[in-house]
């Protein structure tokens, strides 16, 4: 392929690429919720010290990490934007007709700014460093308790990892037809919105149809070879804990509780404040 | 001379670790009238090389030239270059789109901004040359057409363009002895009325030789060799380093000399084995 696709597997040999994916999962999810308990600047930047760490360690060129970024900065403008003008707070810097600007709009708009990066940064680092088909095992396992009350977990992992196997092929194939409609003089890239939406016709068509076509003879194969959900099946790649897993949870850990001591009990900020003063 | 390659080289996905070098410093020309077939593993360079003739791929080094159409200029006239060379891929039945066959075949001369009229005689004219009966086949949809109909179809969309230069990924994949017979027949028709030069790719070694007469083995994403069919299919050492398989006259001259009967030609053709045995029985 031609193209490498942002937050797609990025393969080099390292300690956080050979993790168990199941560690790697649940620590995003921490992670995520972390990012809400953010207060100060201070843990802004300890964050961010942690992903870049993290980011080095797995060998991934940052060029490649900040390229996922790319795609949600128009979100990040727009929402810090928004926050800057109509957040009101006690402490007015700019005042230009109707337009208020306080000093917490500020502070909000940079948080939340700086917020949304780093959601955007850590789940980044987790496509990067982990195959999809790691990624749905790891979910079928930690699911698994769900088992029990009847929620066909293993059914759940399997549609997800052919939705996720199916998309490279699509992009290959939406790929292919591009070239072979170019060939007969299609132009997808001049023209307004309406004149690319249409030139887009002859490429959605070919792709549904073999979209259908695939997913037909991928269940015919499966069929024939006796698929069943039920049935018992065994892994090729059985996923094992061991130490490296141990201390990247614990590393993870106390990361993640000194955002939580930061904001229920240490401001640092007001700490370093009061170093200077 | 139609088209002219200079040391093109290609890397996907440059920088990163997905790189990987598909044509390494290729050279070929080809003349008006030729017939070439170009052979080689998969993943041998072959379809980067042909993508790169209608600039589907844009240039990363070397230079290109179509007939007075130079690609290495920043703009190439690309719409009168997709007009020159003509190019159906591999499966080109999956990407029929349209409601009726006749709006699918003008899909490519209405794109070439030609009057309504022209595009019409175009149209019908294709479809008749692919072997179709036009008042037949216009109105219905080319979804429910079979698949070696479908495959016209999709070549008569090509055809419709009037191109000098035609290009056939793979024409006969997927399809049995009797549709693979059609096709070849058919390209043949195509380079005697509409399109003087041909380029095939082919897995089919069998009809390469019947129909080429050049051939351009590629390996490793270098043109290994470029000559007629018998001097590519006899080469021993050359098809070994290339990992190809040779065409079955050739298999059975080869079998004839083990057994001690050397006819002293090389044969790669049906006919021009028949009368070389035909010879030797002779003489």
């Amino acid at each position: 392929m031609d193209k490498v696709v942002f937050g797609q597997y990025y393969p080099t040999d390292s300690v956080i690429h050979r993790m168990d994916p199941r560690i790697k999962l649940l620590a995003i999810i921490l992670y995520i919720v972390t990012v809400f308990f953010l207060v100060d600047y201070v843990m802004y930047a300890a964050i961010f010290l942690f992903v870049l760490t993290i980011t080095f360690i797995a060998k991934i060129p940052f060029k490649v990490l900040l390229r996922t970024v790319r795609t949600i900065i128009f979100l990040v403008l727009i929402t810090s934007i928004i926050n800057l003008f109509f957040t009101t707070g006690e402490e007015l810097w700019v005042e230009w007709k109707f337009i208020k600007i306080y000093r917490e709009g500020v502070e909000h708009a940079i948080k939340l700014a700086l917020r949304l990066i780093l959601l955007m940064l850590f789940p980044s680092l987790l496509t990067l460093t982990t195959t999809p088909m790691e990624l749905t095992d790891a979910l079928e396992s930690l699911m698994s308790p769900l088992k029990l009350i009847k929620i066909p977990v293993h059914a759940i992992a399997l549609i997800m990892s052919i939705a996720l196997r199916m998309i490279p092929i699509l992009m290959e194939e939406t790929n292919k037809i591009m070239l072979a409609q170019k060939a007969r003089g299609a132009d997808f890239d001049t023209g307004g919105a309406l004149k690319k939406a249409k030139a887009m016709i002859p490429v959605l068509v070919p792709l549904f149809v073999g979209a259908f076509r695939r997913a037909d003879e991928l269940a015919l194969a499966m069929d024939a070879r006796c698929y069943s959900s039920v049935a018992k099946r065994t892994k090729y790649k059985v996923m094992k804990l061991t130490v490296k897993d141990l201390v990247a949870s614990v590393v993870c850990l106390a990361v993640f509780s000194l955002v939580f001591l930061n904001k229920y009990l240490w401001g640092f900020d007001e700490m370093i404040l009061a170093l200077f003063k | 001379m139609s088209i002219e390659v200079k040391d093109l080289s290609y890397v996907y996905s440059p920088g990163t670790p997905y790189a990987a070098t598909a044509l390494d410093h290729v050279d070929l020309t080809v003349s008006e009238g030729d017939f070439v077939g170009i052979i080689g593993k998969t993943g041998s360079g072959k379809s980067t090389f042909i993508q790169h003739l209608n600039a589907l791929i844009r240039l990363q080094s070397g230079s290109i030239k179509v007939y007075d159409i130079d690609l290495t200029e920043k703009k190439p006239d690309l719409k009168r270059l997709r007009g020159t060379v003509g190019m159906v891929m591999q499966y080109p039945e999956y990407q029929l789109f349209d409601e009726t066959v006749e709006k699918d075949v003008s899909y490519g001369p209405k794109n070439l901004g030609l009057s309504e009229e022209e595009i019409k005689g175009r149209v019908r004219e294709a479809i008749n040359l692919v072997g179709l009966d036009y008042e037949d086949v216009r109105d219905r949809s080319p979804f429910e057409l079979s698949g070696g109909q479908k495959r016209r179809v999709a070549i008569a969309g090509v055809i419709a363009m009037r191109p000098r230069i035609l290009i056939l990924d793979e024409p006969t994949a997927g399809l049995d002895p009797r549709g693979k017979k059609e096709i070849l027949a058919l390209v043949k028709r195509l380079k005697e009325t509409s399109s003087p030069t041909v380029i095939i790719i082919s897995h089919d070694m069998d009809a390469v030789a019947e129909n080429c007469d050049k051939v351009a083995l590629f390996s490793g994403g270098k043109i290994e060799k470029v000559g007629a069919p018998r001097e590519i299919f006899y080469d021993d050492e050359l098809l070994l380093r290339a990992e190809m398989d040779v065409p079955t006259v050739v298999k059975i001259v080869k079998e004839m000399e083990k057994k001690g009967v050397t006819l002293g030609e090389k044969p790669v053709t049906r006919s021009e084995f028949l009368a070389s045995v035909k010879r030797w029985r002779n003489g």
